[in-house]
């Protein structure tokens, strides 16, 4: 597989460190907001995002400490995007594995194909690393990036 | 070999089970197609497919098969992964 990621940047305006949320809805409410601030999306994509996890469960928790929230691509997508929102306090989601949640990874794609090239670079980074912990813990954007393999 | 794997969208969770299901089957050394459907492709999908991967949320909508329905716990445990698919294949 191609080394040279083509995951999009992240910019500040995308990481949320240590973000307080009640639930697991305001947590995936804040990383749609933070897809918004950093130019990926507009406002429409966080209940998108919610919606997908109300029809069709927790199962966007793939892993322990997880969340890859998404939606499908649509008008609500400007161009691909990437947010981090790591959780003050861990949330969980509902899911009977994976919970409570501590990271929140909300990716949009501009198409489907694009959104599943994404996903296959996203589970690069993650496979057999530890790289949740790391974010978890991560105590700036620049340390976010560096996990993560992005630029800004 | 037809394996399908299956999320609410098509394109998120079940692309990372696509990417790790075909690392898997070749350090296997197993010939196998892999796609990433959502519960509205499964009809069209599920008559030759041998192998269904996914969560624990779509094992309801699967129905009646006579696929193999591997449930997943953690989506980036290629181990896990391996470990299911050569029970399932073996």
């Amino acid at each position: 597989m191609d080394k040279a990621t083509t995951l999009p940047g992240l910019p500040d305006a995308g990481i949320v460190l240590a973000a307080p949320a009640g639930d697991w809805r305001d947590a995936v409410e804040t990383a749609g907001r933070a897809l918004t601030a950093s130019g990926a999306t507009d406002d429409g994509y966080g209940a998108d995002m919610v919606r997908m996890v109300e029809e069709h469960g927790p199962y966007i928790v793939v892993a322990p400490g997880l969340a890859l929230a998404h939606a499908r691509p649509g008008r609500s997508v400007l161009r691909d995007g990437l947010a981090i929102v790591t959780l003050a306090e861990p949330v969980a989601f509902g899911h009977p594995h994976n919970d409570p949640v501590r990271v929140v990874l909300a990716l949009a794609g501009a198409s489907s194909a694009r959104h599943l090239q994404l996903v296959a670079e996203i589970a690069n980074i993650f496979n057999d690393s530890d790289a949740v912990e790391r974010l978890a813990a991560a105590r700036s954007a620049d340390e976010v990036r560096g996990i993560l393999g992005v630029g800004a | 070999m037809k394996i399908l794997t299956l999320c609410g969208a098509g394109i998120g969770t079940s692309g990372i089970l696509k990417v790790n299901a075909e690392r898997v089957l070749s350090r296997l050394g197993i010939e196998a197609e892999v796609v990433a459907i959502d519960a509205s492709m499964l009809e069209a999908e599920l008559e030759d497919a041998q192998v269904i991967l996914t969560g624990p949320e779509f094992v309801e909508r699967i129905g009646r098969t006579f696929a193999d329905v591997i449930v997943v716990e953690n989506f980036f445990d290629t181990a896990e992964l391996q470990r299911k698919l050569e029970a399932a294949l073996g």
